[in-house]
């Protein structure tokens, strides 16, 4: 569960301070699928990293899971990343130098698990991210944007981490491949049970979400279910400013 | 992280750029090839000079004419060097009784003008009793070296050196029989010595050996001699045999104050000590010259993995994001230097070896690589490795992962 309490982000630009969250409160339940939606500079993308543990507030409290993610250090936070979270990143971030499989079992390698339970781990998340088995062993470079997703897909199921984080996954990508990037994520949701947070800025995408959060300026503007999460049971404690 | 995996890793990046890393590569090679030639060539000429000196004799203590000079000065003294030392002073030296002196060989030499049958050469005529042959480490290739009974009678023979047959006689001439005239007077020769080799403090294939007391009648017209060899029973007895020679012949020649003595010592050992420390001295210098292209490459590999961190930034903002922590992003980078610098020490171990005996082959030197040299250099490039490549890496490892996933 995560519990997101009065969250504020400042940054320091020369001798300005620049605030990108000011004071962001809300609540997702385990197994919801969330997707967050703003205009550009709103601050989508600051929040993720602090849900994803890749940076921390500079004030208010983070609780994933019980535990208060906005006071550790570096390794301690690296630690919750490798075994809690799987991240998409909106600009694929995949080493062009490795394969498809060396791809995916690279969270395996820090997580220390070895051999064959590493590679069949990993092409268990390139089958459920719907990549064929044909590409396992080709670089990025010889892939299409929405093979290369799937990839990033794979990666971010391949430590079975509790929360997936994405940052705009189908932004690169036509309507028809990210449909199918999106039924993805809904199945991994629906069937797996994950919890999905999904950044995006097309109302269209954020559809095949439970709840779309909105943010304008560092804050958080609307908190609603969508026509489809209206159907699940909608958390408690979920608030607008 | 497992260290197959890091090594994976290593191999990968390595190869991705491999242009880059081969440079990066060939500039510790080159420190490290230099460093191993330039110490085998040290160790060489400290070798070939210790074999030099080893092959006058062993354990000998040299007496001389003349003030004390330092070691290292001229040892053979030609004519016209003072006339202190006669050939009384070296029986007077035989028969001191002292058990630790094993031999004494007085010698008289000087050059002269030796012909044979129209041909002539140049050389070093020195005169020797029948102990020389022992003390001074001579072995014959022919015939025989001079006895007493020649010493006795001033009979007129000589053993001469290779250099003086071929001089004489050409190439594989028979010299056994022959009569050569030194200062135009007719001497047999006898024997011939086993060449030698080495030039070090006069070559003894280029002499003609003839009795002392023939040297003293017929060639130098007086009694002195020009260096008596005394050869010390081992090599720790020499200092002793050495003190108790000056206090001999110091009182033999009435001098009381030893810094006036008319004549000086000089001690094997300390001949060979005070040239290692020139060796010793050029080897280091040899060294640190060739350790400062060493270092050089040592910053090239710093400079690559800098420019490999900033280059890589993305990759490591990842590495961070899908759980690395700040051990295993140090760890990557700092075995790619390590990778780097101890393939180029391998490399420049082979090529430094090779460098070595090619200068062995063109006989230029005697050189010879040491085990000690192969490990050392090994030791130092990984050592590089970590120093220089510890910097890049920890500026890869504290890099925070949102600004090392935003840099563009
Ligand atoms: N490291 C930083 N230093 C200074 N300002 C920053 C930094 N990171 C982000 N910002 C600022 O914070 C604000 C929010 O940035 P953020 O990346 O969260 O926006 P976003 O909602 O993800 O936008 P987009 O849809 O374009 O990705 C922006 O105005 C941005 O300029
Ligand atoms: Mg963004």
């Amino acid at each position: 569960m995560i519990e997101v309490n009065n969250i504020k982000k400042t940054y320091r630009i020369g001798d300005s301070d620049f605030q990108a969250l000011k004071g962001v409160t809300f609540t997702i339940q385990d197994g919801e699928f969330v997707a967050i939606m703003g205009p550009s500079g709103s601050g989508k993308s600051t929040l993720m990293y602090i849900l994803g543990a890749l940076d921390t507030p500079t004030s208010g409290t983070y609780v994933l899971d019980g535990k208060d993610v906005s006071t550790l250090n570096d390794d301690e936070l690296a630690d919750i990343r490798r075994e809690k979270i799987g991240f998409v990143f909106q600009s694929f971030n995949i080493l062009p130098r490795a394969t498809v499989l060396s791809n995916v079992m690279l969270p395996l390698t820090y997580a220390g698990v070895v051999g064959e339970e590493r590679l069949q781990r990993a092409r268990k998340a390139l089958f459920a991210a719907g990549l064929e088995e044909q590409h396992f062993s080709h670089r990025s470079n010889q892939l299409s944007g929405g093979q290369v997703q799937r990839v990033a897909i794979a990666r971010s199921l391949v430590n079975n981490p509790a929360l997936i984080l994405a940052d705009e996954p189908t932004g690169n990508l036509d309507s028809k491949t990210g449909e199918i990037v999106l039924a993805t994520f809904g199945k991994l949701n629906k069937e797996e049970g994950r919890t999905i947070v999904l950044i995006t800025h097309e109302p269209d995408v954020a559809q095949h979400a439970d709840r779309i959060i909105v943010i304008k300026d560092g804050s958080i503007v609307e908190d609603i279910p969508t026509r489809s999460g209206k159907k699940h049971i909608l958390p408690h404690g979920a608030s607008t400013i | 992280m497992r260290i197959s995996d890091l090594l994976h890793e290593t191999y990968s990046s390595l190869s991705s750029n491999k242009a880059r890393s081969g440079l990066t590569i060939l500039g510790i090679v080159i420190g490290i090839s230099s460093v191993i030639a330039m110490v085998s060539i040290g160790q060489g000429a400290q070798g070939s000079i210790q074999s030099s000196i080893q092959s006058i004799g062993s354990n000998l203590i040299l007496v001389m004419p003349g003030a004390q000079r330092g070691a290292g000065v001229q040892i053979s003294a030609g004519r016209g060097s003072a006339r202190t030392l006669t050939q009384a002073d070296a029986d007077a030296i035989t028969l001191s009784g002292n058990t630790e002196i094993t031999s004494v060989a007085p010698e008289l030499s000087g050059r002269y003008q030796v012909t044979s049958k129209g041909t002539n050469t140049n050389t070093s005529v020195v005169g020797v009793t029948d102990t020389y042959l022992g003390v001074r480490n001579i072995q014959l290739d022919q015939g025989l070296f001079i006895t007493d009974q020649h010493l006795r009678s001033l009979s007129k023979v000589a053993v001469v050196g290779p250099t003086v047959v071929t001089d004489l006689f050409g190439d594989g001439g028979n010299a056994i029989g022959q009569t050569i005239r030194i200062k135009n007077v007719e001497f047999k020769i006898i024997g011939v010595t086993k060449a030698k080799g080495g030039s070090g403090f006069g070559s003894q294939d280029d002499m003609i050996f003839v009795p002392l007391t023939s040297a003293e009648r017929f060639l130098a017209g007086d009694n002195y001699v020009t260096t008596i060899s005394v050869q010390a029973r081992d090599s720790s007895s020499m200092s002793t045999v050495q003190q108790d020679l000056t206090t001999l012949l110091l009182e033999r020649h009435h001098i009381s104050d030893p810094q006036l003595a008319d004549f000086s010592t000089l001690n094997q050992a300390d001949i060979v000590a005070t040239a290692s420390t020139v060796t010793n001295t050029l080897t280091i210098l040899l060294a640190a010259v060739a350790g400062i292209s060493l270092l050089v490459g040592g910053i090239g590999i710093m400079n690559m993995m800098l420019t490999n961190v900033t280059e890589r930034t993305r990759e490591i903002g990842l590495r961070k994001a899908i759980g690395a922590k700040r051990r295993d992003i140090n760890l990557q980078f700092l075995l790619e230097a390590v990778m780097l610098t101890f393939l180029g020490g391998a490399i420049g171990v082979v090529l430094g070896w090779g460098i070595s005996v090619g200068i062995n082959q063109f006989g230029l030197i005697q050189t010879k690589v040491s085990v000690s040299s192969i490990l050392i250099a090994f030791g130092v490039s990984t050592v590089i490795g970590i120093i220089f490549g510890y910097y890049p890496a920890r500026r890869a490892s504290k890099l925070n992962p949102i600004v090392a996933l935003r840099y563009e």
